[in-house]
């Protein structure tokens, strides 16, 4: 699999990534050879195995439905800029 | 009796599916041990899971697990023992992590049924595609500065259960009694409060129209985030108006999430999505595969309360009742337990008028919740009991009923300090009968010469007589027998 430079923009975009006009050739060269490296792994017959998730075979541990946790909206917003009130700010979100 | 839309070149059928987000009824958060407790200052709820902190691990609070396979039990679906969950990547204020753990290929909950109770008493069965688990996003207030938004991290992964119903509602009615049924059911089940105007209860409608007759699904448009069954419905009602005049003036729907504006009654387009529709879902690495066992699935299923479906059966069983009075009843369960308390041992026909159209006309007139009743359940039976045993008339058992409603006083209490006690001494009736008719030997006449309907007059002056006390079935009996001539 080839990525050309349209997908790679929009890749960055998505991801928040300001990548400038001359990345976009070298980085999709650099991502579609990644890519063409973990495709080896399409050559293992899986027919066998079934789907997994994770690497490991560690189980999903569970927790109580118990309040430990909160009660720091100070710390919670300490490296935030500029918050107020309690609230973190954002340049406003036009819907 | 179809749901049709009226076009200048046919009638247009409409499709809907409904996407709900109920919020989990429990203490702590999906992932982390914050609380979810509603109306919190700001950012005092939030753990740093919540808040995306870097190297922060969710943990699964097993609670929630356990909610969302009890509603999957509600809904008769396919409990899923081994499901998976995955990130939707989006960008946006208050998203921390940049994602929201959800469930995608692998939901937790399958493919299920709920029945809904049309008015004209008729039964509809719409199908469930799913039901899935997931966090809440935080909250953005866009009024509080010119030029900021403020971000809220309170219900930032507060449990939520998407519910996905398949494609199989017909009519913004349909569409509003399936919101009814499906807030019931949760209700009865204790796994989501369904107070929409809270936001606990969300829905998106998905809406298409095809012309009728046809099999065809169109492409559909979601609206989003309507926050009452009411405005649910009148936002249908003009999607579907709308795709049908674009259709009709030979335009094409185009696929895209539209906001509800209930000012305008209007459907308008979001900006511009189309980036944000790639979520780039994948399985969270964080988090390995949920998995319980069947034990586990079997001792919610022993925990599950009466739902409203078996509870309404019932209702019609032992109780004579009819389809709409069982329907009114079993709607909350508040309701059901009030109506069974004044019918044990009673005429549960009575109980069941007295209760849906005295009780409730008279809480929805104050705008009362049943547990807040001035007139408690026993009282209400004790007053039935009163009609039965003929110390008050229905008329007066209505007079009894409004005191009660002013003073929370027992009806017996009430009978006793106002005197109200219906006369059913045939003694006394008798004599005032023989009053009435020795006073009007011109009116006993004519009666006797075969003007039968004299007999309401009468009856009027027997009433006046005995100060509306003497009861009417006797009275009319009493009557017949002293005016033979």
């Amino acid at each position: 699999m080839s990525l050309d430079k349209a997908t790679v923009r929009r890749i960055a975009t998505l991801a928040r990534i300001d990548v400038q006009e001359a990345e976009l050739e070298p980085l999709a060269g650099e991502l579609s050879a990644i890519l063409g490296w973990i495709e080896q792994l399409q050559e293992v017959d899986t027919s066998a195995v079934a789907p997994m998730t994770g690497g490991t075979d560690a189980a999903l541990p569970w927790r109580s439905d118990v309040v430990d946790d909160g009660g720091q909206p100070e710390k919670v917003v300490a490296n935030a800029p500029d918050p107020q009130d309690g609230f973190f700010t954002v340049p406003k979100v036009v819907e | 009796m179809s749901y049709l839309i009226k076009g200048d070149t046919g009638n247009w059928e409409v499709v809907i599916g409904l996407e709900v987000h109920a919020q989990v009824v429990s203490q702590a958060k999906l992932f982390s041990g914050a609380s979810v407790a509603f109306g919190a200052a700001p950012n005092t709820q939030v753990s740093c899971v919540d808040a995306g902190m870097p190297g922060m691990l969710p943990v699964i609070n097993g609670f929630c697990v356990a909610q969302a396979v009890k509603t999957g039990l509600g809904l008769k679906a396919r409990i899923n023992r081994h499901s998976v969950f995955a990130r939707k990547n989006y960008f946006y204020a208050d998203l921390p992590q940049g994602y929201q753990i959800s469930q995608y290929d692998q939901p937790i909950v399958g493919e299920g049924t709920i029945v809904l109770d049309m008015p004209d008493g008729s039964t509809r069965t719409i199908g469930i595609e799913r039901l899935h688990l997931e966090q809440d996003a935080g909250k953005s207030i866009h009024d509080m500065h010119p030029q900021k938004t403020f971000i809220d991290l309170n219900r930032s992964g507060v449990a939520l259960m998407e519910i996905v119903s398949k494609p199989d509602l017909r009519s913004p009615e349909e569409a509003g009694q399936y919101l009814r049924k499906l807030r019931s059911i949760l209700r009865y089940l204790g796994t989501c409060d369904g107070n929409m105007e809270e936001g606990s209860m969300r829905c998106d409608a998905n809406v298409s129209v095809r012309p009728a007759g046809s099999n065809e699904l169109r492409t559909r448009c979601e609206i989003k985030n309507v926050n009452s069954v009411r405005f649910v419905m009148q936002a249908i009602e003009h999607e579907a108006r709308r795709h049908v005049d674009v259709y009709e003036s030979g335009g094409t729907i185009v696929q895209e999430t539209r906001l509800y504006d209930s000012n305008r009654d209007e459907t308008r387009s979001m900006r511009s999505k189309e980036m944000a529709h790639d979520y780039r879902y994948f399985p969270d690495p964080d988090l390995p595969p949920l998995i319980f066992d069947q034990a586990f699935i079997d001792k919610i299923k022993a925990s599950l309360p009466e739902l409203p479906d078996d509870k309404k059966e019932r209702f019609i069983r032992d109780y004579a009742l009819s389809t709409y009075d069982a329907d009114v009843l079993v709607a909350e369960q508040e309701n059901a337990l009030y109506f069974e308390t004044v019918a044990k041992g009673r005429d549960a026909k009575l109980a069941a008028n007295w209760v849906i159209s005295n009780l409730f006309g008279m809480l929805n007139k104050q705008g009362v919740a049943i547990a807040d009743s001035p007139v408690k359940a026993k009282d209400l039976g004790a007053l039935i009991d009163l009609i039965a045993d003929n110390t008050l008339s229905g008329r007066m058992a209505k007079e009894v009923f409004e005191v009660m409603v002013e003073t929370g006083k027992a009806p017996a209490m009430i009978v006793e300090e106002r005197g109200l006690k219906q006369v059913t001494d045939t003694g006394a009736i008798d004599a005032a009968i023989d009053q009435i008719i020795a006073a009007n030997p011109d009116k006993v006449a004519e009666y006797r010469s075969g003007k039968d309907k004299l007999m309401g007059w009468f009856v009027g002056q027997l009433m006046k007589a005995t100060q509306g006390k003497a009861n009417p079935g006797l009275c009319g009996e009493l009557l017949k027998k002293k005016l033979a001539p």
